[in-house]
């Protein structure tokens, strides 16, 4: 049987102790690297996962803040019913595992040294890299925005500091006043989430400002969950909120000045309140290190996360591009972990097993009114990722209070879970 | 645990035999084939994120599975993919797997701790709730609900309070269907000690963490 590098270290560490007292360890089962670029949803819980699968992996994390905002909920934070502290999660957990946690940003990724560098200077050298950098916002797609604009116009679409600001818009505009939402064209993450929050926005406003309006400025013509964000806005706020579909609709421009979005048809459309999500791609180090293709996202065999442009390196979550899975905060949980056990097999040299991917997502539409949204994938021949057919789908649409109730529960015991299985 | 993972594995293998390992795709003609296989562990660990690390979940209302006798699970699961068994999401999420993978997260649950949920309780009642277990649940959910060599029904000690609250209502308001014996236990517990009943019971299954 041909010894894995477990064994090895075993054999070893017993030598060691039996004739090699005191001696340095020397390259004796020196560890494997592992270091993971990104500390969201997909880069905690691929660490995690790995260092649960084989404690022996060196493996650090590299992320610029020190505590993360988790998207998913942030737009309970916009609708009140949480707050922002209760979306803010640590990385002691990560730590408490024997992580490594370097906060500081990943400047680049030399693939043939197989070497992260940091902005402060850091150079980390791995074994198997795993790139989770989430999106990258294309503030330059729409004339008048840019980074230091969503500071008056924020798009909230990264939570945190652009959370705060926009529910302190919402707090502070006039009843009667007109929130408008620029919605982005596909790809992006978390595809039912301006919906969501169109009904976050709506039951505040319902609640304290009744007389306000919400107006999503759509690049699509058709949206996630529509059917059933459509019954719930018709049932809990009816002539709230204005749907209006691309491409007639999609916003070419802002005036932050003017408080006006233009859309391509040429309307002009003057708010209170301007969230602009705007289009995006694979967060920056994966476009800066060659991990992205022309589409902005990267390509990856999608069996083991491993990125098909650079080998050693995988790259999992909103960056990725995995067949039919949506960028959602539980499929970047489910590719982590795949990710994990294929990056342990092969640092072992072990075969690396068949994969099995899930999706879970929540939104909450109206008070007490859930919804969701489940997939079960296997990875097809062709080495994409394919739902099971017959499986998975959205709640049906003649569900009952009672189950829309219910989904709310499990949307909250789904938040518990999934932070506490990606960072504790 | 031993015995009942060794039967578990068992019923796995006999359910091996129905399940192809190859799936089709009915809509729009051939698609290519889905790869099966994966392990109980890849399996199971999809789960987490509703209902924790290893199947503990920090609730209130997703159950935890950590520990759950695995015919039990297969049974509900079985249940929910064929619409038997009344649920929200797991019906679309069990559709997604055949009766060998069920069969293995069965097995992985199975054999990990149960860990009680750590939840806010009426200690007034447990003492009228365990006296009305032993009345009335005892026989089937033995030793107060707690995970019991060959126990072949559902861990009640423990478990979140809102899940249990939840399963019942599905109980009592038809959505799923009550055994014979649970149906005439729970008659009689309702007749005599109406809502406050299940209050204790709650209360007492809340207790034992």
């Amino acid at each position: 049987m041909k010894m894995n590098r477990r064994d090895f270290v075993k054999a070893a560490s017993t030598a060691t102790a039996v004739g090699l007292v005191g001696a340095p360890h020397l390259a004796l089962g020196a560890a494997k690297k592992v270091v993971v670029v990104g500390g969201g949803t997909a880069g905690a819980t691929a660490a995690k996962y790995i260092k649960r699968l084989d404690s022996s992996i060196d493996v650090t994390v590299v992320e610029p803040n020190e505590t993360y905002y988790t998207c998913y909920f942030s737009n309970e934070v916009l609708g009140g019913s949480r707050t922002l502290e209760s979306i803010r999660v640590s990385y002691d957990g990560l730590k408490g595992h024997g992580i490594k946690m370097a906060f500081d940003s990943a400047a680049a990724i030399d693939t043939e040294k197989k070497v992260v560098k940091t902005a402060g200077g850091t150079e980390l050298p791995y074994d198997r890299c795993v790139v989770a950098p989430g999106i990258e916002l294309l503030f330059d797609k729409i004339e008048g925005y840019s980074k230091e604009v969503s500071e008056k116009l924020p798009h909230a679409w990264k939570a945190g500091e652009q959370t705060k600001i926009l529910r302190g818009q919402l707090e502070s505009m006039a009843d009667g006043g007109t929130v408008v939402i620029v919605s982005p064209p596909n790809p992006f993450r978390c595809p039912p989430g301006p919906y969501e929050r169109a009904s976050q926005i709506a039951m505040y406003l319902k609640a304290n400002k009744p007389k306000s309006k919400v107006i999503i400025l759509d690049a699509k013509q058709k949206f996630s969950k529509q059917g059933l964000f459509t019954q719930a806005w018709e049932k809990f706020f009816p002539g709230m909120i204005e749907w209006r579909p691309g491409p007639d609709a999609t916003v070419v421009k802002v005036d932050a000045g003017g408080m006006m979005a233009e859309t391509s048809f040429g309307d002009e459309v003057k708010a209170n309140v301007l969230n602009v999500i705007p289009p995006q791609r694979a967060g920056t180090i994966a476009q800066t290190s060659g991990l992205a293709n022309d589409s902005g996202w990267c390509p990856v065999d999608q069996k083991t996360f491993e990125s098909t442009l650079h080998k050693g390196v995988h790259v999992i979550g909103d960056s990725s591009i995995a067949g039919a899975m949506p960028k959602s905060g539980y499929a970047a949980n489910s590719q982590a972990k795949v990710c994990a056990a294929a990056v342990v097999a092969m640092l072992n040299d072990a075969e690396v097993g068949v994969p099995s991917y899930v999706n879970t997502c929540y939104s909450i539409a109206g008070p007490d009114w859930g919804i969701s949204v489940a997939g079960v994938y296997k990875l097809a021949a062709d080495g994409k990722i394919a739902e099971v057919p017959g499986s998975g789908g959205v709640t049906p649409m003649d569900a009952t209070a009672e189950a829309h109730k219910r989904e709310v529960e499990y949307a909250d015991s789904w938040y518990k879970n999934i932070v506490h299985d990606s960072f504790m | 645990m031993a015995n009942t993972a060794s039967r578990l594995a068992l019923v796995a293998g006999a359910l091996t035999l129905g399940a192809g390992s190859v799936l089709w795709a009915a809509d729009e003609g051939p698609k290519p084939e889905l790869i099966s296989g994966a392990s109980a562990r890849m399996l199971a660990e999809t789960c987490a994120g509703c209902h924790g690390t290893d199947g503990a979940s920090l609730g209130p209302a997703s159950p935890t599975l950590a520990g759950m006798n695995g015919e039990y699970f297969t049974e509900v699961m079985q249940g929910f993919r064929d619409d038997s068994v009344y649920s929200t999401i797991m019906g679309r999420l069990a559709k997604g797997y055949t009766d060998e993978e069920i069969g293995l997260m069965a097995s992985f649950f199975a054999g990990k701790p149960y860990v009680p949920a750590k939840q806010k309780f009426d200690a007034k009642l447990v003492e009228k709730g365990a006296k009305l277990h032993n009345k009335y649940c005892e026989k089937c959910h033995s030793e107060g609900g707690k995970i019991v060599e060959d126990e072949e029904y559902y861990i009640l000690s423990g478990q979140w309070t809102p899940y249990l609250r939840n399963a019942i209502s599905d109980f009592r308001e038809d959505r799923r269907e009550m055994p014979k014996k649970m149906r005439s236990k729970m008659d009689s517990l309702l007749e005599r000690e109406q809502d406050a009943g299940l209050e204790a019971l709650f209360a007492f299954y809340a207790s034992e963490q």
